[in-house]
């Protein structure tokens, strides 16, 4: 939010220092962007709902900065061709060059006909489901991989629970989510090696009833620590605080929500990859195709310790933030799925190998079912 | 597993509290409306209004009840917009109500914007479980005061429409416009009265999502409860000690899903989320049929035939 | 009952008595009542919205360039139109024909995803194996009759159980939406796509295209034809008839030994295939395979198109039109004016309102009466 207050000399000394991007920039395959450009943004949701979209309209924010970008945003458009629909609109009549798209379910087909059929304009997807091989030159992916500040709130629930149970309140069973799941179990593991998770999927993205049910129950059932993986993650951190247990956030800093039991939280931070772009269109450079990472490359963070951290909890997440940093794997493998024992990670791998982008299953250690 | 059934059942109770009252509040203000002879659909555009509203002026009053109450007014003006609407000749209540439901959702969203973000004071509740040593226990005991007012507005408004002139009034207007008229009495302002406090009760139900359970204001936050709650009037056969009854039904059943996921059942989730659903269209099989379908439905009722 | 349908002593002219023998322009000026008073009752909700608009400090004058300019105004916006009204056809006509027998139906959501869901599913074993026509042909069939069957349901309940239709039908879309997830999220995932849990896509050969020379899938065409083959069935069909005289009067049509419960059934059963086929067009027109964004509220759209068209099937489609061209404006309208989103639903439930208000004014005028012994009271 401090982002309208910088001046635009700080702002492009930041981006100047900020623009370590993992890039795959495919020589000459794209063009360079003009000095008038218009970009659009395409949310799922509202821009203000203190989750997901509102992450990422703060962060596009450092776009509006660059002197002869235009920025024209457009919120609620649903994963059906609406939103090709609004894409080709801001081509057609708002001559947008550069169309950024935040939601998983718009890439197929989406993003992918719209790259085809407007081969001059630019398409960037926040999902890292970009194949260099089969998808159009000029769409691409960005990505931060929050699962690594999942797997630092595993570490620091894990020392946490005193019943060893840490409860999961999950949306959707997709890869992103599972993830993020098995990385928080993963790093509770690591220091806990007696800790589940306990995992209730709601089955949809924004329920705050049933979040709240969801949370509730799993306390009930003697969770000490909740986190979740839901579009706005407010209604599952101040039941946890309300019902008296610890809690980890998601997205975005809930710490002022849960004074007392907030530990930690993973955030993304969009603002890198954004400022990457700002960057790179202010100096008339074409924007790499695929630019994703985690905490080694500042797009993931953990939220600043709340009330909840121990001072173990604490030095624990701290090392576990350095090994991240360091590129330590989180999944070390073999690694067995929790229904049928089956090894479904054989090896060791690293944290941003797409292997993991395409995890369909929980691990052992995690109580719940992806059906 | 005799631990699991515990917990499952504890949280069905815990949830029959804590979700029933929003569902309580909307069905009693349906049924008042609908036992005049008129329906309101748009109740889920007043239920969402009702939440902003209340988490709103909660926020700019600090005190919750002032919230409550603004949310009771914002849905009487609803209601009353919906009452006066339809009063008119050839106006279809169903269809203004579905039009009203657009509308009221658009004004709260379009004005709520400001307010997804913030904390405001929430609703106290009452610790009526402190005798238990059991948590969750004492969490399904916590009672927020509204769910009694709601027992009570039912319990008032079963009696009063039994008993009192006006509930008599009420009923006749319900049942044969033409019988109100012949006794002198004006059937459009009483139809306009029981819409206009059935808007009341509805936004006071809105307030309870946002100040109590689950305590925040956003736009997903009314998932079709309005549109069960009215739903569940039908079930309730217009009497408004069952709407109490249908909506504890709901709000229990409503947490078998997590409840069950939480207790390691956990596959097929979906269909114990959709648990509600089902078990309303299974007891409305079973409960009704073809002969006595209208048996306790006003006369006038638009749905009636 | 009263489900806004005009029950059969005051449907239109053009509905009920056609080329009477009466004066062309007579006929012409009675019906023109059903244009002036919405065109009317728009002027009015517009007003009323630029007055809101005034009132948070923005242009009514903008805000009406951008909706022609979105919706209507170049090609590409009017094809933007046309596309986003078709799946609007499709379920206002699933809310129009039980209308018509004084059903209250509001299940073309549930019978929408189930029907998509269902000419997905069909089609996944005869992907690769069977000709494209031949599989489209059993999807198109696969979806009517699942949506079919859904509404059927409801429709039968409503006559065999006495159960409130209007509630089942809801019940059933709450359902219907389940088990998809169900099974899109289990058995029939497509395990290639971890990031939206769909079914396997149909591939580009087995879509249904483009109607020639637009950029408007067929299911727009589809829709159209639907509304006037459905129209001619329910104004000039004994089928038809005998659904209108049992939604004028249950018990008369009981006594006069209509199969009430065959009609009723019928009708919700056609009802659910029409919203089965906007399952069917967005799966094999739009998403290629079947997944949530199936749900996208449709079929709870469609209940308010039919209510403005007064469940009359030819004039849901330029209902469906007008509707449709305020959604694909609304967009614009967000990016131009930066209005939120919340804007474009504020103007729809405004023009609800007014325009179901102004079902109170017909008949009142006596210049839309020329015609002797017309009664309309």
């Amino acid at each position: 939010m401090a982002l309208a207050n910088l001046s635009r000399r700080a702002f492009l000394q930041t981006t100047a220092a900020g623009t370590a991007g993992l890039a795959l920039s495919l020589g000459g395959a794209t063009r360079a962007f003009a000095a008038d450009l218009t970009v659009g943004i395409v949310y799922v949701g509202a821009r203000d709902d203190f989750g997901w979209n509102q992450a990422h309209a703060v962060a596009i924010q450092a776009l509006k900065l660059v002197p002869g970008v235009k920025v024209v945003e457009e919120e609620n458009v649903p994963e059906t061709d609406a939103c090709a629909k609004t894409m080709e609109s801001m081509i057609n009549l708002d001559g947008a060059g550069l169309i950024l798209a935040t939601s998983f379910g718009y890439y197929t087909p989406f993003v992918v006909d719209m790259a085809k059929k407007y081969p001059k304009v630019e398409f960037r997807h926040a999902a890292p489901l970009w194949d260099k091989d089969k998808d159009p030159k000029n769409a691409g992916s960005y990505f931060g991989y929050l699962n690594q500040g999942h797997y630092v709130d595993g570490v620091a629930a894990g020392l946490s629970t005193k019943s060893n149970k840490l409860g999961f309140v999950a949306a959707k069973p997709i890869a992103s989510v599972l993830s993020n799941i098995n990385s928080f179990m993963l790093g509770a593991r690591k220091v806990n090696p007696n800790a589940v998770v306990q995992v209730i999927f709601t089955g949809d993205w924004s329920m705050p009833v049933r979040e709240a049910e969801a949370a509730s129950a799993l306390v009930d059932a003697g969770c000490d620590v909740i986190t979740c993986h839901v579009d706005s993650p407010k209604v599952v951190i101040e039941t946890a605080e309300k019902r008296g247990v610890k809690s980890c956030g998601h997205n975005a800093s809930q710490a002022p929500l849960a004074p007392k039991g907030f530990i930690t939280g993973a955030e993304y931070k969009w603002e890198t990859i954004y400022k990457g772009y700002a960057a790179d269109l202010a100096a008339g450079k074409t924007l790499s195709n695929f630019t994703a990472g985690g905490i080694e490359l500042d797009m993931v963070q953990n939220t600043p310790f709340g009330a909840g951290a121990t001072d173990a909890a604490k030095t624990a997440a701290t090392a576990a933030i350095a090994d991240m940093k360091a590129k330590k794997p989180i999944y070390v493998g073999p690694l067995k799925d929790n229904k049928t024992g089956k090894i479904v990670i054989d090896k060791t791998y690293g944290n941003l190998d797409p292997y993991l982008d395409q995890m369909n299953y929980l691990l052992e250690g995690v109580v719940g079912s992806i059906t | 597993m005799n631990d699991g059934l515990a917990t499952v059942l504890i949280a069905m109770l815990g949830g029959a509290i804590r979700v029933s009252t929003p569902f309580m509040f909307v069905a009693l203000g349906e049924c008042l409306t609908e036992k005049s002879g008129r329906v309101n659909l748009g109740l889920e555009g007043t239920l969402v209004l009702g939440a902003m509203v209340a988490y709103a002026a909660s926020y700019h009053t600090g005190s919750p009840w002032a919230g409550v109450f603004a949310a009771g007014v914002a849905g009487s003006a609803l209601g009353a917009m919906h009452g006066s609407i339809c009063k008119l000749p050839k106006v279809n209540d169903v269809a203004v109500g579905i039009a009203m439901m657009l509308f009221g959702t658009g004004v709260a969203f379009f004005f709520g914007k400001p307010y997804i973000q913030p904390t405001a004071p929430r609703l106290p509740s009452l610790p009526l479980g402190g005798w238990s040593d059991s948590s969750s226990l004492k969490s399904a005991l916590d009672v927020n005061p509204l769910f009694f007012v709601g027992i009570v507005i039912a319990i008032v408004m079963a009696w009063a429409l039994r008993n009192t002139r006006w509930g008599l009034v009420v009923r006749t207007v319900g049942d044969s416009a033409a019988a109100a008229r012949a006794m002198g009495i004006s059937v459009d302002l009483v139809r306009f009265l029981t819409t206009t406090v059935g808007g009341f009760l509805a936004g006071v139900g809105g307030a309870f999502l946002s100040l109590s359970y689950p305590g925040s204001w956003n736009q997903g936050l009314s998932s079709g409860q309005g549109l069960m709650a009215v739903a569940l009037v039908i079930f309730a056969r217009w009497n408004p000690m069952r709407c109490v009854i249908a909506a504890l039904l709901f709000g229990g059943a409503g947490a078998i899903g997590p409840a069950l996921q939480s207790v390691g059942i956990t596959q097929g989730y979906y269909f114990f989320n959709a648990a509600p659903y089902i078990l309303t269209l299974v007891i409305m099989i079973a409960t009704s049929s073809a002969k006595r379908s209208a048996r306790d439905m006003p006369g006038e009722l638009s749905m009636a035939r | 009952m009263s489900t806004g349908a005009p029950t059969a002593s005051e449907v239109p002219a053009v509905a009920m008595k056609p080329a009477a023998g009466s004066d062309f322009a007579l006929r012409l000026r009675a019906n023109s009542e059903y244009v002036a008073i919405p065109a009317f009752a728009l002027l009015m909700a517009a007003l009323l919205f630029a007055l809101f608009l005034l009132a948070i400090g923005k242009s009514p004058i903008d805000f009406v360039a951008y909706v022609w300019r979105g919706g209507f105004g170049t090609a590409f916006s009017f094809q933007n139109t046309l596309q986003r009204s078709s799946p609007l056809i499709l379920t206002a006509l699933a809310v129009a024909i039980p209308a018509r027998i004084g059903l209250i139906m509001i299940g073309a959501e549930g019978a929408l995803v189930l029907g998509g869901f269902a000419a997905a599913a069909i089609a996944v074993p005869m992907i690769g194996v069977a000709p494209p026509f031949l599989t489209l042909a059993i999807m198109v069939v696969a979806a009517i009759a699942v949506g079919g069957l859904w509404v059927g349901i409801a429709g039968y309940l409503r006559y065999a159980r006495g159960v409130n239709e209007t509630i089942a039908s809801l019940l059933l879309t709450y359902i219907g939406i389940a088990i998809m997830n169900f099974f899109v999220e289990g058995v029939l995932r497509d395990a290639s796509n971890p990031n939206k849990p769909s079914t396997k896509p149909l591939g580009d050969a087995y879509m249904v295209g483009k109607i020639p020379g637009t950029d408007v899938h067929w299911g727009f065409a589809v829709g159209v034809l639907l509304a006037i083959a459905l129209y001619i069935l329910m104004t000039r069909t004994t089928f038809g008839f005998a659904a209108r005289v049992t939604g004028g009067n249950f018990r008369a049509a009981l006594a006069q030994g209509l199969p009430v419960g065959k009609l009723i059934v019928s009708c919700a059963m056609i009802a659910g295939g029409c919203a089965g086929l906007a399952g069917f067009f967005e799966v094999a027109a739009i998403q290629g395979r079947a997944n949530a964004s199936l749900a996208a509220g449709y079929g709870f759209t469609g209940i308010l198109v039919s209510f403005l068209a007064r469940h009359n099937p030819l004039v849901i489609v330029p209902v469906a039109i007008l509707f449709g061209g305020l959604v694909a404006s609304g967009g614009l309208i967000q990016r131009r004016m930066d209005l939120p989103d919340a804007t474009v639903l504020v103007l729809q439930g405004l023009i609800f309102v007014v325009l179901l208000t102004s079902e109170t004014l017909y008949g009142r005028f006596a210049f839309f009466k020329p015609i002797k012994g017309r009664d309309r009271t």
